[in-house]
């Protein structure tokens, strides 16, 4: 018998129409894997089995009538990033330990109209703080694949970290994700998962627990180009109550697929060769070139002046944004309120020492600082502007190319506790992908092959602003050529 | 710019983050580390660059200014620390 955990979403979605299998089935075949494989994943905060069961026969009855929405029946991991109405949602923080939201995200909304299971709430980096996951208060997530160099546990990668071992894990069909910096794409790029950061504005924030408000958005981390297409469709919508949430339609993007690249012109940015690169990174990078040129496109080498700058702007954008988004944890209306305190500032300071971790203090404490007088100009303006010469960069090669092929990753995930030492180490991390953040571009990351120990390695597409259509064409092509099949030997 | 211990004292207060002494190095060592990699950014020439503040492309919407919510205490009050009588529980704040 088919192991229906390991179904596409689309062939999922298929078999649930088909009433090859309901709802109920592959719910609670998902719920079995959950059960085993949490705790040593750690994928999953909050398992909501009961809801699930729920959902699930909700839908079976509805698909039993012929009804029944584009994921009707499909069982799903949320990222506790977003709020659900009436199950805990941390962030991955202290601060928020015991919170329940009394209302749910648009984007999940827009999920559970679809007829979408909830199968329960997924890790990450403390407010969405991390690339490796480690930062979480409830422990680091553990990647499902293995170095055949070291029997060592892996980081899934970060913030979406649970997201993306949860997909790669057989522990749901999709996940949904966020991506402020990188954090949907480099934890698909460390587990052979394709992940998508749609263009900024495209699904809405409402709900969304909030970093950095000008770089924040939501998308899918799923197994395929195809499924995260499915899943980023029902993600996004025009929303009324996030002021910068695009009125636009949202296209069916599976009809990108199957279409080529005969004739597109595809950027190679010269300035995403970095010191230090592993080789092969460098030879996945030219493997992306060479399928794409084989099939027909043509490959243009292009110039982001700015790339470089881009990591240093973002760490003064997205601390400052921090710093002012998280002002409201005061422990006075929700989350945690210190126990005894000697006066109201003292209270303050005490509740927010408590309740965030070490790497969240470190960034409020940047925002702070480069936000304060004296220093608002030195650092926040000018990280500003440097932002509006990255977004220039890429107004500028527009005319000459139809989308950008990078690797997503500067290397293959690492062991967890080899990169806490140093911030910085950890920061270098979304090198390639924060750039499509601070201009707003839509970016995609799909497993393209195996470095020396096994373990997946990731390209990265990068598209005009509301052209993720060219992006998933793109992606479709990487993907069907790379013939990405393999899949972590299950160890847990 | 060197950051030292007495600035992070006040930024730490700023930020509303109570930060023991002992921990003030440290933490200047690490905000000096990161500040002088972003040190990098005064090599980029930003002369007459208007600072980007956003993505978004469109207007500002505006709406009917009209009561869409709201009569939702228990629900507002329902992730309190502390309440009371339809209302939150703060400490005292006035001496």
């Amino acid at each position: 018998m088919t192991d229906l955990t390991r179904l596409t979403l689309k062939a999922a979605l298929d078999g649930l129409k088909a009433r090859d299998f309901s709802s109920e089935e592959i719910t609670k075949a998902f719920v079995a894997n959950i059960d085993a494989a949490n705790p040593r994943l750690n994928a999953y905060v909050v398992q909501t089995t009961d809801k699930a069961l729920d959902m699930a026969r909700a839908s079976d009855a509805r698909l039993a009538k012929g009804e029944g929405g584009a994921l009707e029946g499909a069982p799903l991991g949320i990222k506790d990033l977003f709020c659900t109405d009436g199950v805990q949602t941390t962030a991955g923080s202290n601060m928020l330990r015991g919170f329940v939201p009394p209302y749910e995200s648009t984007v999940t909304s827009n999920l559970w109209a679809d007829g979408a299971v909830m199968l329960g709430k997924l890790n990450m980096d403390e407010f969405a703080m991390g690339s490796s996951n480690e930062t979480s208060a409830f422990g680091p997530v553990v990647n499902p694949w293995k170095s055949s160099a070291s029997n060592a546990d892996l980081t899934p990668g970060g913030s979406s970290g649970g997201s993306a071992s949860a997909v790669a894990g057989d522990l749901c069909l999709a996940a949904t994700a966020s991506d402020t910096g990188g954090s949907i794409r480099q934890p698909a790029a460390f587990t052979g998962t394709v992940g998508v950061k749609p263009t900024y504005g495209r699904a809405s924030r409402f709900g969304m627990v909030a970093f950095a408000s000008s770089l924040d958005q939501a998308g899918p981390i799923a197994r395929t180009v195809e499924d995260a297409a499915i899943l980023l469709r029902s993600m996004c919508s025009f929303d009324p109550k996030d002021s910068t949430s695009l009125d636009v339609e949202t296209p069916d993007w599976t009809a990108s697929l199957g279409k080529g690249v005969k004739g597109l012109r595809i950027g190679v940015p010269k300035e995403y060769v970095v010191d230090g690169m592993p080789a092969e990174i460098q030879a996945l990078w030219d493997q992306g070139v060479e399928w794409l040129k084989a099939a027909g496109a043509e490959i243009v080498e292009i110039s982001l002046p700015h790339t470089k700058y881009a990591l240093p702007a973002y760490y003064i954008i997205a601390p400052a944004e921090a710093s002012s988004n998280l002002a409201r944890y005061d422990g006075m209306r929700f989350g945690h309120r210190a126990e005894k305190a000697a006066s109201l500032a003292d209270l303050y300071e005490t509740s927010r020492a408590e309740g965030f971790g070490k790497e969240v203090q470190r960034r409020l404490t940047i925002g702070a600082y480069v936000l304060s007088a004296g220093f608002y100009d030195a650092y926040y303006v000018r990280a500003l502007k440097v932002r509006r010469r990255i977004a220039m960069d890429f107004d500028a090669v527009w005319d000459k190319v139809d989308a950008i092929l990078t690797p997503s990753t500067p290397s293959a995930a690492f062991a967890l506790g080899d990169k806490q030492i140093d911030p910085l180490q950890m920061y270098l991390n979304d090198i390639f992908t924060v750039t499509a953040n601070l201009a707003g571009l839509p970016g995609i990351s799909v497993p393209a092959g195996l470095d020396k120990g096994g373990l997946p390695l990731g390209l990265q597409v990068i598209g005009k602003a509301l052209d993720e259509a060219t992006v998933f064409q793109v992606a479709d092509v990487l993907e069907q050529s790379a013939g990405f099949t393999a899949r972590p030997e299950k160890w847990w | 710019m060197a950051i030292d211990a007495a600035t992070v004292r006040r930024v730490a207060h700023l930020a509303r983050i109570k930060t023991p002494e002992d921990r003030l190095e440290p933490l200047a060592a690490e905000l000096n580390g990161i500040l002088n990699w972003i040190e990098q950014l005064n090599e980029v020439d930003v002369d007459g660059v208007e600072p980007m503040t956003s993505n978004v492309h469109q207007p500002l919407r505006l709406r009917d200014d009209v009561v869409t919510d709201g009569a939702r205490v228990d629900a507002v009050l329902s992730n309190a620390p502390k309440s009371a009588d339809g209302f939150f529980v703060v400490p005292k704040v006035v001496e």
